[in-house]
């Protein structure tokens, strides 16, 4: 059974966002990590990025295949988890704790179109 | 259209052991159990075992039997003795490849064929095709046989402990037929690999028992995953990737299986024209700078051109690097020739190097 975080937002694609003022920190779910298995790279946007809300802003790379990253949100990468360059392994760990971009958010509106834990749970399950 | 799948004799048992399942060659295949990383980790270093019942045999009987497989197969099987084992391929007349294989010798007038699952079909028809006029029998008894392959540095003791069966005195590329429970089984020291390992061809009866017995003594059971990041890293193709109806053994880098002196056999002219006037593309070994990962299709470029194309790629489980095989062409080739591949929207650079990443540990 995946974990799912309680104070998260989520999208379908597998996504979730942690919001903190203007700033949303964007990684992928437990459901994610553990669907893909043993994670062996991370494509991470640059700083100063534009992302756009349901586009590919990355991948993730597994031993076997890359899965496209989407954005659950628009607005400019402030800053990217360098830890992961070296070890992309630390998703496997704890997703939730290994985030991968912080985004200034250009539309906050956004996130309130995102999945709550109890409708992502839900969707894992199905 | 409903794609249907066929089912190898152990299908119900990697079910019930939680094994991701995905169709390869018309079969519905194991992918991983546990996870490809661990998997391929136990045959580098302790010993893993594959379902590999989907690979076709077909038997080749008469007193043309030897005649007829130096017509078909690259490589030479004059003089070996029985029980010798050749990797080789079947070629077209202008030098495609048809398959790659590997030819049993069980005596002058008879042997056994071991195919590649996706090919069955179309080699079984060629087989037959090209028989006329020899006086041979051909039998495909892919439908009998169910194959497993016990692969890694403890392979010879768990065949001897778990099964046993005594393999010991097997050499390399050589296979012995044994009696077991009123049937023949055969057992050759072969494998897909890169570690030392044996192939266990029987009935599907028998092949469910081996399995159950491995398991019961805890053998790591393995699935296709690991099985093509295995032999990705010694460098060991794989048909449909290095090799194809377009692609020549020349091409793929294999022209020391590919017998010129032989007096005939079927693609040896379009062979040794390409051999004595040079290839114009072939597949050699590409190492990442980073770990980004090539994957089959990515382009090569060099000065934004692009001069060839990734056939496999990881990051190498035994070695942490990036690697690829790619079909380059001549004459960016040449070892540390500078390129760059393209994954997704960005370039990463990285330099032409032998397609062998990590070394053989046969038991020769």
């Amino acid at each position: 059974m995946s974990k799912v975080l309680d104070n998260l937002r989520y999208a379908d694609s597998h996504e979730w966002v942690k919001v903190e003022g203007d700033i949303a920190t964007v990684g992928i779910t437990d459901y994610a990590q553990h669907a893909l298995g043993s994670i062996v790279y991370v494509d991470m946007p640059e700083v100063g990025d534009e992302v756009t809300a349901g586009e590919e802003f990355g991948a993730v790379e597994s031993v076997k295949a890359a899965s496209d990253l989407i954005s659950p949100v628009s607005g400019e990468v402030v800053e990217i988890n360098e830890a992961l360059e070296d070890e992309p392994e630390l998703i496997n760990k704890d997703a939730f704790e290994n985030w991968i971009m912080k985004v200034r958010l250009s539309d906050a509106g956004e996130v309130d179109a995102l999945l709550d834990a109890a409708a992502y749970a839900k969707l894992c399950e199905e | 259209m409903e794609e249907n799948l066929v089912k190898t004799c152990l299908h119900d048992r990697h079910v019930k052991q939680g094994a991701l399942m995905s169709p390869f060659g018309g079969f519905d295949m194991p992918i991983q159990y546990v996870g490809i990383t661990e998997e391929h980790n136990a045959v580098r270093n302790n010993v893993g075992v594959f379902d590999v019942s989907h690979m076709g045999e077909v038997r080749v009987k008469g007193p043309d039997a030897y005649k007829f497989v130096s017509h078909i197969f690259v490589n030479d099987v004059t003089g070996a003795p029985d029980g010798q084992i050749f990797y080789g391929m079947m070629c077209y007349e202008n030098g495609g490849t048809v398959d790659d294989l590997l030819v049993y010798k069980v005596n002058d007038e008879e042997y056994f064929l071991v195919i590649n699952a996706s090919n069955i079909a179309k080699d079984v028809e060629w087989i037959k095709k090209n028989a006329e006029g020899f006086n041979v029998t051909i039998e495909d008894q892919s439908p009998y046989y169910g194959e497993v392959a016990i692969q890694g540095p403890k392979a010879e003791e768990t065949v001897e402990n778990v099964l046993g069966i005594p393999v010991k005195d097997i050499p390399f590329y050589n296979f012995k037929t044994f009696d077991i429970d009123g049937e023949e089984v055969i057992v050759s020291r072969t494998g897909y690999t890169g570690e030392d390992g044996f192939e266990v061809y029987g009935s599907h009866d028998y092949i469910r028992r081996v399995w159950d017995k491995l398991m019961e003594a805890g053998v790591q059971a393995c699935g296709l995953g690991c099985r093509d990041t295995l032999r990705f890293e010694v460098g060991l193709p794989l048909y449909g990737d290095e090799l194809a109806a377009d692609i020549t053994p020349i091409e793929a880098s294999l022209s020391m299986f590919v017998k010129l002196d032989k007096p005939e056999f079927i693609g040896k002219e379009a062979l040794a024209k390409q051999k004595a006037e040079g290839v114009k593309r072939r597949i050699v070994g590409i190492e990442l700078e980073g770990s980004a990962v090539p994957r089959h299709g990515y382009p090569v470029e060099v000065n934004g051109e692009k001069v060839g194309e990734i056939t496999t790629g990881y990051k190498s489980i035994s070695t942490g690097k990036s690697v690829a095989m790619a079909m380059m062409d001549k004459p960016y080739d040449k070892l540390g020739t500078e390129v760059e591949v393209r994954i997704r929207k960005k370039t990463f650079p990285g330099k032409v190097v032998k397609k062998r990443f990590y070394d053989k540990n046969y038991k020769k």
